[in-house]
């Protein structure tokens, strides 16, 4: 075995760690992804329905976010966030505040999340047969009534699996908020492998958890596009 | 209009219709009566569609005045050169009235059959649940898909899905019925199964406005007969003249494939 059993001791040592780490990242990823899923939303409708001036601001937001690596946002989204909340503190006549790095990671994840939900959004909702909700509003349905009855859940299975990427995506993205000093899985491995030396044993538990992660994701985004392909015959 | 037995559910005067450069309908007036069955025909891009769309504001006309059941629609102008309702809610409350059956039928594929029928009934008219399914069932009962209620539409035939669509607009309780060529996307052994659940709503007395190519079909059940082209009203009057003795020869011409 490539671990040896001092190895497993010190894993035991450090799961309490690991495990805070992993939590960290679930409810980073969780909470930016509830956050960025909304600004998709409304992103998508705003560009779907929005005057010029709207539909310019989101085309300007998703393009740069979209063209801009991951790390880089963070990292100027982070500082530059605190740096003018901090500076508008003082403008108003308040002291700058130490900024919560874990409400900064999920704003800033969520943020660049948005760009890309509302490209998926914007696109499920285009797939929809026009025909659908033209019947909707032949029968005398509000805007929002249709959004909420027949939109919404007619473009689901267009969306599902663009969604299920995003979300795979944050949760490995989230490892990107440890630069900024905010503990995850990612940051935790790393303290406990360089306290160790143990590098190899660490790398290879974080892996494993990112995968046990992943793979439960996989398994409930599936039974949710059973669950929103319901009326559709499947292919094969 | 001669076949008149009742007051009028629909009044359209002088409606015009652009797309751009192209204007489709060039002032065409109707007025459809309670128990009034009239059929539109005419050649593919003659307008008799585009009409329909209008009447429910589907499509915005660029000019003219529609009346549903005695109620004028408020109309401006908007930048696109259209008029649109000025009140959301008067045209809401319009829709409901006019039960729309689509040519590609348009059932909502994430509801089953039963739950396509209710769905306005229930969320736009506030009918309660329990009532709106008792009454849901009976209708599916109507048009001979009671066993298929809980089947999603992409799983039935395009006649199943059709009659599933006239049951779903039945269930709104509607004053007019449109229907926009509701048979033309179906297989031809599909059309008569559909066609008879529209002529036992003409033996009912229900008001329709119909959009057709089955001439056959609009001389047996019309009370008044429209023939489109371009745009225009060409020909019109009870099914015996349109389709028996029309004065215009191109109405004579587009009639004479059927007997």
């Amino acid at each position: 075995m490539f671990i040896a059993a001092s190895n497993w001791e010190l894993l035991w040592q450090w799961k309490g760690n690991l495990l805070s780490g992993a939590i960290s990242t679930l409810q980073i990823s969780f909470l930016a992804y509830v956050f960025g899923l909304s600004l998709g939303l409304a992103g998508a409708m705003g560009k779907l329905t929005g005057g010029k001036v709207l539909k310019g601001i989101l085309e300007v937001y998703t393009t740069v976010i979209r063209s801009l690596p991951e790390l880089l946002l963070i990292v100027m989204l982070f500082y530059l966030g605190t740096d003018m909340l901090n500076r508008l503190m003082l403008t108003l006549g308040y002291e700058a505040m130490r900024i919560n790095g874990f409400a900064a990671a999920v704003v800033v994840l969520g943020f660049v999340m948005g760009a890309y939900a509302t490209e998926v959004l914007r696109g499920a909702i285009q797939a929809i047969p026009i025909g659908q909700i033209e019947a909707a509003k032949a029968y005398g349905m509000s805007p929002f009534l249709l959004f909420r009855r027949i939109i919404l859940p007619a473009m689901l299975p267009y969306a599902i699996p663009g969604l299920s990427n995003l979300w795979l995506n944050i949760t490995k993205d989230s490892a990107l908020v440890a630069v900024v000093g905010y503990s995850e899985l990612a940051l935790q491995t790393k303290q406990a492998a360089g306290s160790t030396k143990a590098y190899f044993t660490f790398f290879v538990a974080a892996a494993l958890l990112y995968l046990i992660i992943s793979m439960t994701s996989l398994r409930i985004f599936g039974a949710l596009e059973n669950y929103v392909r319901r009326g559709q015959p499947k292919l094969g | 209009m001669g076949s008149s037995n009742g007051q009028p559910a629909v009044v359209v005067e002088g409606l015009h219709k652009s797309f751009g450069d192209l204007e489709v309908l060039k002032g065409v007036s109707l007025t459809a009566h309670e128990g009034d069955v009239v059929s539109m025909i005419g050649a593919s891009g003659s307008g008799k569609s585009t009409f329909l769309r209008c009447i429910n504001f589907l499509e915005m006309p660029t000019q003219g005045r529609i009346q549903v059941t005695g109620e004028d629609i408020s109309l401006k102008t908007g930048h696109d050169g259209n008029l649109h309702p000025t009140d959301r809610r008067q045209l809401e409350r319009i829709r409901t009235r006019l039960g729309m059956v689509f040519q590609s039928f348009n059932l909502w594929p994430h509801l089953n059959v039963l739950e396509n029928v209710i769905e306005a009934p229930v969320h736009v008219l506030k009918v309660p649940k329990a009532e709106a399914i008792e009454r849901a069932e009976a209708l599916l009962q109507k048009v001979g898909l009671y066993e298929k209620r809980n089947q999603y539409p992409a799983f039935l035939s395009g006649g199943q899905q059709q009659r599933a669509a006239i049951a779903r607009a039945l269930a709104m309780n509607p004053k007019v019925m449109l229907f926009d060529e509701p048979t033309s996307a179906l297989d031809p052994e599909l059309v008569g199964e559909v066609l008879k659940v529209i002529r036992d709503l003409a033996l009912e007395g229900r008001t329709m406005i119909l959009v057709t190519h089955e001439m056959k079909f609009a001389r047996d059940v019309s009370s008044h007969v429209i023939y489109l082209h371009k745009g225009l009203i060409e020909e019109e009057g009870p099914p015996s003249q349109v389709f028996g003795s029309p004065k215009s020869d191109r109405c004579k011409q587009f009639v004479s494939g059927i007997h």
